[in-house]
This record gives C-alpha cells, sequence and structure tokens, in this order.
C-alpha cells in the first residue's frame, strides 16, 4: 500500500488523545505514483460518497444525500428525530478545512439525530431515551439480548412445561423462530413467528421473502384479521398456486389457517410452501382435527 | 547457522511447538525453517473458512491430522445472519477427503454440514477419531447414524448445541457391538429419545469414557446405572433432572455418584426439582467445572450446593443465583476462573430475581483468579465497574450485558463511558470485551488509548459518531475481531482505516451508517478483502449509492469472492473476474 499524505484525519481540539493516522495507510486522495489512487472520479476525500470538494456543489447535494439515509422500508428510520437537540453533521471539505477547524469533521450541527433509534423490527414499540421500557410487554429487538437460540428455545420450553401461561406471547422466550423451506428453493429462511399478530400479516410477510423464488403467485387477499377459517376460506388464504403448511407439535402436516392464531403460534414447529397440487390432500385432513380439538 | 541443524533434529524440536501462532513465526524465519515445519505441521485452524482456499492449505501442510474451522460470523448466533449466507462446510470435505487421507479430528463452528458431509468423512478417513460441531446445523440424526456405524476408531462425538434434525433416536444403535473406543459423547442438543439399553450397553462397553453428557430424553431414574457402568467419568451431563421424589431413587443416585472419584464437571440439570440436588453432594469438592444454567431452581437451593464446590474454576448458572449466591460463592469459591450468569427472563422489564451489579463486585472482591465474566444483569453503575476493574487487573474476558439497550448508570444517570473505561485501562490483559449499557464516543477514546490486547471486542447501541469508530479501528493495536450493531458508525471512519481491516480477521456491522457508495470503494481499494453487503430489501439496484446497507460483513481472505453467496449477499467491488485463482 503506498504511503498517504499525512493529514488531519480528525482536527479536533488538543484534548482528544487522537493517534495521528499516519502510520497506517489509508485510502486517501495523495498525489503518489500509485495510479490507483489518482483517478479523480474514485479520489475519495473526508465526507459522504458523492460529497465533493466543490463547497457550492455540497450545498445543493447534502439535502438529498441526508434524506437518502432515510430509503429503505425495513430501517425503521421514521423513529429518527429530527428535531432534537445534539445533533451532528458529516463536514467534508477540503483537507486544509479540516487542518484549520478546530472541531473539523464532527462539529455538532444540524441534520442527523444524536437520538438515532436502533433498527427495530417492525410492530414493536419503541426503546424510550433513558432506557426505561415501558412497563408492560417489552419493545423487542432482533438479536437482543445477545442469547443463543438453543438457549432461547430450552427457556421458552421450560417456561411452558411450568405452566405458566404467558400473556399475549411476550412472557415466556420473546420470539418464536420456526424455519420456512419452500419447493425448489435453494435455503430456507427462518421467521420470528411472534411479531406477527394474525395470519394476513404472515402470509404477506412470507410472500415479500419468496418472492424472489416464485412469480408471485401466492396472494393474500381475501384475510382480514380473522381467527380461525372457514373451508370456502382456505383457498383464499392460498391462492392460486401455493399452499402454505406447518408441523404442528405431534408432527402433523396442516394447512395454515385452520385454527386460531393463537393456537396455531402454539403448535407450529415448522413452515412449508407447497405447490397446490401435493396440498390438496390436506384439507380435509386438516378440518377433521380442527374439529376433534373443538 | 539454522541450516547446521540437520532436519530431524529441527522437526523434533518445532514437534513441541503447539501454539499455531508459534508455528507461524517459525515458519517466516527462513526458506528451510519454513519447509520443516510445513512438513510436519499436524493441526490446522481457519477462524474464517472464507479467507482461504482449501487447496492452498493442503498444498502447503501436506501432512495435517487435525482441522478446525469457522464459518458464519459471531452475530449469527443472535439470528442477525440470515439462513443460506454461507459457512457450508462441503466444497472444504470434498478436499481434505482427497488431501488428508489419514486425518483423525475435525472441528467445525458455526457451519452448514449435511448428511451428505457426513457420510464422506466417515468414509474418507480410516483413521477418524475426533468429530466436533459447534452451533452447527443442517445435518440429521441420519449423517450422525453414518459416522457412528463407519468410524471404527472414533474416540470423540461431540454435539454443542447443534440444530439437528431429528428423524429418529436410532442413530445411536448404529455403533458397532465391537466399537469399544469412546472416549467422549455430547448429545446435549438432541431432542429426541435414544434407546436406553443401546447406550447402557454402549457405556459399558466403553473403558475409555471420560465424557458423557446426556440429552433431556434420559430420565433421572436410569442416572444410577449409567454412572455406575462408568465411575470412571470426569465429565457428566445429566438429562432432564426431575422425578417424584422417591427416597429409593435418591439414595442410588447419590451412591451412584459418590462411586465417581474422578468427576471434575457437571452440567445437565434441565428441569430440576431441588430435593434431587444434594445427591451430587458427595462430588461437590471434586467439581471444577458447574452448568447449572438450565436449572431453574431458586437461591437457596442453588447456593446450598455451589457453596460446597470449593474447587470450582467454571460455574455457569442463572440469575436465580442472585445477588446472595453470589456472595457465597466470593466466600466459599476462592479458586473460580469462569463466571457465566444468563438471565432466566430476558424478555420482560423488571426482573423477578435480585440480581444486580452488587453481585458481580463481590465476586470479583472474593475470587483473586477471576479471568473471565459473561454477566447478565439489569442495572450498572460506573462505581460497579470501576470496583470491579481494580478488584480484577487479571481479567482477561469481560462481557457485561444490560438487558435494556442504552441503560445509563442507574445512580448517577449518566453514561458508562468512565466505568468501561477503568475496565480497560486497570485490566492490562484484556483480551475480549463486549459493552452494553448507555456509551458515548468517550468510552471508544478510552478503549483506543488504553486497549492494547483487546483481540475482540462487541459493540451495541453505544457511540455518538464516527469518531467512535475510529478510536477503535486506530487505537486498539492487537484487534482481530469487530463486531457492531445499531451504531451511529458510518463511512469516514470505516475507509479511513481501510488498511487495518487487513489486519483484522473480520468486521461486522449490521444497523450502522455504512453506505453502499463505501463498501462498494472499499472492495475495489482493498483487493485483500471481502466486503459482503447483507440487505434483503428488494430492488437494491435501484437504491441510491448513499443509502446505508442493512449489514455488511468484511473480512480478509486470499482466496478472493465466493460463489456460493445467496441473492441477498453481494460481494462489493469486486467483479466477476476479481478473482484469485490461485489453484
Amino acid at each position: 500500500m503506498s504511503v498517504p499524505l499525512e493529514h488531519d484525519y480528525i482536527g479536533l481540539s488538543d484534548a482528544s488523545s487522537l493517534k495521528r493516522s499516519s502510520e497506517s495507510s489509508n485510502i486517501s486522495s495523495d498525489n503518489e505514483s500509485n495510479n490507483v489512487f489518482n483517478l479523480k472520479a474514485t479520489e475519495l476525500s473526508l465526507g459522504l460518497p458523492g460529497f465533493s470538494k466543490d463547497s457550492a456543489q455540497n450545498a445543493t447535494k447534502f439535502g438529498p444525500v441526508i434524506k437518502n439515509f432515510m430509503l429503505g422500508a425495513k430501517r425503521g428510520f421514521s423513529d429518527v428525530n429530527l428535531e432534537g437537540s445534539g445533533k451532528w453533521v458529516l463536514k467534508g471539505g477540503s483537507e486544509s478545512d479540516l487542518g484549520k477547524a478546530k472541531n473539523g469533521v464532527f462539529e455538532k450541527n444540524q441534520i442527523l439525530s444524536h437520538d438515532v433509534k436502533p433498527v427495530e423490527d417492525k410492530k414493536k414499540g419503541p426503546v424510550n431515551e433513558n432506557g426505561s421500557a415501558p412497563p408492560s410487554a417489552k419493545a423487542q429487538v432482533v438479536g437482543w439480548p445477545p442469547i443463543r437460540s438453543f438457549r432461547k428455545n430450552t427457556m421458552a420450553a421450560n417456561s411452558s412445561k411450568n405452566g405458566e401461561v404467558a400473556e399475549g406471547n411476550l412472557g415466556s422466550g420473546g420470539c418464536l423462530y420456526v424455519k420456512v423451506s419452500m419447493d425448489g428453493a435453494p435455503y430456507l429462511r427462518k421467521i420470528d413467528l411472534k411479531i406477527y399478530h394474525n395470519y394476513a400479516e404472515l402470509s404477506k410477510a412470507l410472500e415479500k421473502m419468496f418472492s424472489c423464488f416464485t412469480l408471485g403467485q401466492c396472494s393474500s387477499s381475501g384475510i382480514k384479521g380473522r381467527e380461525g377459517l372457514s373451508e370456502s376460506n382456505l383457498k383464499d388464504l392460498h391462492g392460486s398456486d401455493c399452499v402454505l403448511t406447518y408441523e404442528d407439535k405431534d408432527g402433523d402436516w396442516m394447512l395454515v389457517g385452520d385454527v386460531p392464531w393463537e393456537m396455531f403460534i402454539d403448535s407450529c414447529k415448522r413452515l412449508r410452501i407447497t405447490k397446490g397440487s401435493e396440498a390438496i390432500g390436506l384439507a380435509p385432513r386438516s378440518m377433521e382435527k380442527c374439529k376433534n380439538r373443538n | 547457522m539454522a541450516c547446521s541443524f540437520p532436519e530431524e533434529v529441527l522437526e523434533h524440536v518445532f514437534s513441541f511447538l503447539t501454539s499455531q501462532k508459534d508455528r507461524n513465526a517459525v515458519s517466516v524465519v527462513c526458506k528451510s525453517w519454513y519447509e520443516m515445519e510445513r512438513w510436519c505441521r499436524k493441526r490446522i485452524f481457519v477462524g474464517n473458512c472464507y479467507s482461504v482456499n482449501p487447496r492452498i492449505m493442503i498444498r502447503r501442510f501436506p501432512e495435517v491430522k487435525s482441522v478446525e474451522l469457522k464459518g458464519k460470523p459471531h452475530f449469527a448466533d443472535f439470528n442477525l445472519v440470515p439462513e443460506g449466507w454461507g459457512g457450508f462446510v462441503y466444497p472444504w470435505i470434498v478436499e481434505i477427503a482427497r488431501g488428508y487421507p489419514w486425518l483423525e479430528e475435525i472441528r467445525l463452528k458455526r457451519m452448514v454440514v449435511t448428511d451428505e458431509c457426513l457420510e464422506m468423512i466417515s468414509k474418507s478417513f480410516k483413521n477418524f477419531k475426533v468429530l466436533v460441531l459447534s452451533s452447527c446445523e443442517g445435518f440429521s440424526t441420519d449423517g450422525l447414524a453414518a459416522i457412528v456405524a463407519n468410524c471404527r476408531n472414533l474416540r470423540v462425538l461431540d454435539l454443542r448445541e447443534c440444530e439437528v434434525e431429528e428423524l429418529s433416536g436410532h442413530w445411536l444403535s448404529h455403533f458397532p457391538d465391537s466399537f469399544t473406543s469412546l472416549e467422549s459423547l455430547n448429545m446435549a442438543c438432541l431432542l429426541s429419545e435414544v434407546s436406553f439399553s443401546a447406550l447402557e450397553r454402549l457405556v459399558a462397553r466403553s473403558p475409555n469414557l471420560k465424557t458423557l453428557r446426556l440429552n433431556r430424553t434420559v430420565p433421572l431414574e436410569k442416572l444410577s446405572t449409567l454412572l455406575q457402568r462408568a465411575p470412571q467419568l470426569v465429565d457428566f451431563g445429566t438429562g432432564a433432572y426431575s422425578a417424584e421424589i422417591r427416597p429409593d431413587v435418591y439414595s442410588s443416585l447419590a451412591d451412584a455418584f459418590s462411586g465417581c472419584k474422578n468427576l471434575k464437571s457437571l452440567s445437565g440439570f434441565w428441569d430440576v426439582t431441588p430435593a434431587y440436588l444434594p445427591a451430587i453432594c458427595s462430588v461437590c469438592s471434586l467439581l471444577t467445572s458447574l452448568n447449572l444454567s438450565y436449572a431453574t431452581t431458586q437461591s437457596p437451593d442453588l447456593t446450598k450446593i455451589v457453596g460446597q464446590c470449593y474447587n470450582l474454576q467454571r460455574l455457569v448458572v442463572l440469575d436465580y443465583i442472585e445477588d446472595t449466591g453470589l456472595n457465597t460463592i466470593s466466600i466459599s469459591c476462592k479458586d473460580l476462573r469462569e463466571l457465566v450468569v444468563f438471565p432466566s427472563d430476558p424478555f420482560v422489564a423488571d426482573a423477578d430475581v435480585l440480581l444486580t451489579e452488587q453481585g458481580l463486585v463481590s465476586v470479583s472482591q472474593g475470587c483473586p483468579k477471576l479471568q473471565s465474566v459473561l454477566y447478565f444483569c439489569r442495572q450498572m453503575s460506573n462505581s460497579a465497574l470501576i470496583s470491579i476493574s481494580k478488584n480484577r487487573p487479571n481479567l482477561t474476558c469481560f462481557r457485561l450485558c444490560i438487558i435494556e439497550p442504552r441503560a445509563p448508570d442507574y445512580v448517577t444517570l449518566e453514561p458508562l463511558d468512565v466505568g468501561f473505561g477503568s475496565v480497560v485501562e486497570n485490566c492490562k490483559q484484556l483480551t475480549r470485551l463486549s459493552m452494553s449499557g448507555l456509551l458515548t464516543d468517550r468510552v471508544f477514546e478510552y478503549i483506543g488509548t488504553h486497549a492494547k490486547n483487546l483481540d475482540m471486542l462487541s459493540i451495541a447501541f453505544a457511540g455518538d459518531s464516527d469518531l467512535g469508530l475510529h478510536h477503535v479501528l486506530s487505537g486498539c493495536d492487537s484487534l482481530r475481531k469487530l463486531e457492531i450493531r445499531d451504531c451511529p458508525f458510518g463511512d469516514k471512519a470505516l475507509l479511513a482505516n481501510a488498511s487495518k481491516l487487513e489486519r483484522m480477521r473480520s468486521l461486522w456491522m449490521s444497523s450502522c451508517f455504512v453506505s453502499f457508495g463505501a463498501c462498494k470503494l472499499l472492495g475495489q481499494k482493498m483487493p485483500g478483502l471481502n466486503v459482503e453487503v447483507i440487505d434483503e430489501r428488494e430492488n437494491i439496484s435501484s437504491i441510491p449509492e448513499c443509502t446505508p446497507v442493512e449489514k455488511v460483513y468484511i473480512y480478509r481472505t486470499v482466496s478472493g469472492q465466493r460463489f456460493d453467496i445467496p441473492d441477498y449477499v453481494r460481494i462489493m467491488g469486486k467483479d466477476k473476474d476479481g478473482v484469485y485463482d490461485l489453484s
């Protein structure tokens, strides 16, 4: 790696015990003979990608650049509070500016919020600023606290054995990961059943997840959050081509939608999306079992 | 000078070098030492299966007897890595079956292992002895049956927290009647019932059996039978430790335990009936390791037992132990080296258990050899952390998980920067650190300044700006593994420290502010790195380059990009021809 120009990456006040980054060869714009680093188009400056050294350009670009951070439905940036205090901005520009400005790049200004909340699963409540959670059902973040699935599943099984009835399924074990396989897909997925509240949500999520493998033939129409479904609705749930089935606690494969949602969550061990023709035989049997249960 | 030693002497000297680090150092002294060393290296550890091509490994080290591989990033343990990401061991098995027909040991962690792989292993290595699978998945009990049936010289079958498709419990019955070499069997993670009589016969004909970890389905009443067959056991894991309280069952269990004079480690203890716990009392003073982390019993019962284990070095327990229990431990277990406390109910806001930072402070005060801590709790203070660090400057591994993200010092409501700062400043041998609670960039400044021996750092919901990440990457000289989630770290710090990434094994960042553009740039500029963007959103190609990625996993590699990626993984900055062909 070529030796870069020495420059103040972070021109902070002297109180900082920051080491100069001169020893390490960083990606920076320099006029060494290394051609790779001299290409203007790929020249790095300290600033957001898309940032130029021309401050006028930056002014016009900066707004949209930051806004674009908000794209992507899954990121949950709707949580971002743009009004809060202590916001910071990435002030780029030329290296000479960096050397001069006392606060340099990390001057606290406008735009991005200091209060950015972590990305959370949709449907979950926010975590408060000072760390106190709402008194009832706790907001849950994927993979937090960091406990392995094996332990989580074992503890969840423990508490149900001890007869603790969890209210709203949130007391014992905060999540319920089940594998979802689809015929013909190269790999299976895992989903947390507890983040959905009804069949419609589940169906929609699965459709999204597996849309890359199908021609989008599975539709989720006709389900309006009903708990149990009658025989005539089963067809609606599964659409014309794909059929959603699940393996229950007894090891039997059932059609999804038979039983009330809560009962389904309790007994579902894994999910499978099959082609309609294979699952036809399931329908009468699953209704039988459902009747027997009731 | 080196050349004047005959090869045999050098080889003999090298045979005393067991650590890979030492061997790596030796191999770069000069060409002849390189040659000598490569011919006599017997064990290989590959920390990231994508960092090197198996053919390269086989070509350089032809006489290897033991291979250890790791696959998925650590955060896969917490469901942050979607299914299908990778870590497939199959291509490795194919190559080493060809290259190392006399291979004896395979150890895999976080890898996808299929039944086909297991069958291949069972048929390819005539002298196969040791199979350890940690947090692996993708195989079924059929694969186990193949191993068990075909590996005539098997010594160790160790399944640690694997996800196994359980078709039946018959696999155990596939051990041939003539098979007597078993030394270690760990089936604790399996859910299905095995034939007890087959198990009993297996134990009876395995005189070298030292480790036996049963699964939950083996009932308490049958434990004494097994223990009587194997009184030489050193490491025992019970099944479900519950039964109706019957004096005859209790006394035969207690007798069986007392017959095990070599027992050093106990685990299992699912669904504990407290009345049966004292059955282990006769071996308490022998124990160096005790895992009660599935025992949902209350403090007094737990403490009574643990308090008798005065030679205990390693304790894994639930927060039911409470501060009072930990206080007892700090008085009774003076040899304690490692403490792990898991939360019994991590998903509720308020705990029912009286476990606070105080418990950890007591243990740090009372146990002079304490080196390794993994502690889940609901409150922490700077003063407690400072006390802990001053009590125990010999800490090497400190992992603290305050259950609520961004929880401040519960006394002062300040960030916990100073507390963790004190940990890195006082504990100069610290190699592993996981932090939690409310943390600003300041804590990273402390870490960058003081944590010079830090090898692995885990960060979540912390920091204010890129400065935090910059402190860590520029200051932590020994850092090899860095994993970050939900922190406001972005492109600047990453790009400014790009070369550091080549001196690390890997960097994981999820739900941060690293943009597609920066990942692409990094991938383009650093041929020695794979920059994997893991993003499950639709229409990725039309998202602007400045948008942050969901997850990025960056690791150094000499084998170029990989081709087993699912559709939601993109290796940035490398075109199809950006492969290093080292065949």
